[in-house]
């Protein structure tokens, strides 16, 4: 989700990301129509082969899944004590093969590049008065945003250990907030004042 | 529209995909327990209903660009059609009532934002989810809302939270 385009010049590297983006949304949603290891464990494998021909390492393609990694332990655990073993080894299965994937598309694709096939894909907004390039900027900041949320709530967090209070959702979540809107207004402001015209 | 609001829209899609790290709980019917109806409800009261609103359609326009924002790793526009779409279409309505009724009838007193909220977040959400989920999973409409009475509890805390959060960080932060 941050920038971590890894430079090489495969096949996957040269698609256009238009395509790329368009596949994965392809995958995305077959994998949710079916049921069954079969299909979820084929696609692994070729999810891992494609890793192959981009020529990424395998500590590159486990890096996509780390961050993940406590969450698909519970989610195994919890799925598979409430609706049993084969569902949550699908599960599991499925939530991986879509982190690997969209890792995929991550790591071959610049994600200036990728801004601007969203914002060239919804040229057609312009026609109902939305400015592409204004949601070209959401969806790259909102991108942006998720992992440091994740890194600001680690640090609210250390803070209120000190006053026994990490546990307390609200002595978290309010901080988290307050610090989370004055970012916002930080970057606001940042941006007009890099005179930003889209 | 201007660069505040696109910052704004950005961020509570950001906060609701972030939302989905605490596991979900899943319950028989295939509509999860998650956090992220929390997301949805700040960002009514605190972003307002256009910036609200619009910052969950981008998020659900994440979701379907095939990102695994939702709760337990699902996304893709499958989920979108699955049984609990009616609830997720319907995050963008229930994020733009609530900043409305909050603009429009004050936010200081914590029962009356948690009545909005709860009024947005609970009774419009399951007003458009559960004939969704009666339809998509091929129940009655009684079973659909029966299923549902398991959630009610769980949606009361976050509605609580909700007001209890937007309340601490518009005195703490005036100026959102």
């Amino acid at each position: 989700m941050l920038d971590l385009y890894s430079p090489g010049s495969s096949i996957l590297h040269r698609l256009a990301p238009g395509i790329k983006v368009s596949a994965l949304m392809l995958c995305g949603s077959l994998l949710f129509l079916v049921d069954g290891l079969l299909i979820p464990s084929i696609a692994l494998g070729f999810v891992v082969g494609l890793y192959r021909v981009a020529g990424l390492t395998m500590a590159q393609l486990w890096a996509q899944l780390r961050p993940a990694a406590l969450l698909l332990v519970i989610l195994f655990l919890v799925q598979g004590l409430i609706t049993g073993w084969g569902v949550a080894v699908f599960i599991v299965l499925r939530f991986g093969v879509l982190l690997l994937l969209a890792g995929l598309v991550t790591l071959t694709t610049r994600s200036s590049d990728m801004i601007e096939a969203i914002t060239r894909g919804l040229g057609w907004l312009r026609w109902i008065g939305v400015n592409p390039s204004k949601v070209g900027l959401a969806f790259s900041l909102a991108l942006r945003f998720i992992p440091v949320l994740a890194t600001l709530t680690k640090e609210v967090r250390e803070a209120q250990k000190a006053r026994g209070l990490e546990r307390s959702i609200i002595a978290v979540a309010i901080p988290v907030t307050v610090r989370m809107l004055k970012m916002a207004d930080d970057i606001s402001d940042a941006i007009d004042a890099r005179g930003y015209t889209p | 529209m201007d660069t505040k609001s696109i910052v704004y829209i950005a961020l509570f899609a950001a906060l609701t995909a972030a939302l989905a790290l605490f596991p979900p709980l899943a319950l028989p019917g295939g509509v999860p327990i998650t956090a992220q109806s929390l997301g949805v409800m700040l960002a009514g009261s605190l972003a307002g209903a256009r910036r609200g609103s619009l910052a969950m359609v981008l998020f659900l326009a994440l979701v379907a660009a095939g990102l695994p924002l939702l709760a337990g790793g699902r996304g893709g526009i499958g989920v979108l059609f699955g049984p609990s779409g009616g609830f997720l279409l319907a995050w963008p309505i229930s994020a733009f009532f609530i900043g409305w009724a909050l603009a429009k009838f004050g936010t200081n007193n914590l029962l009356t934002t948690a009545l909005w909220i709860a009024v947005g977040g609970i009774v419009i959400m399951y007003a458009i989810g559960i004939p969704w989920l009666a339809v998509a999973a091929k129940m009655p409409l009684s079973k659909a809302v029966y299923v549902m009475l398991a959630y009610i509890p769980g949606d009361a805390i976050k509605v609580v939270l909700a007001a209890v959060i937007s309340i601490g960080v518009r005195r703490a932060y005036p100026q959102v």
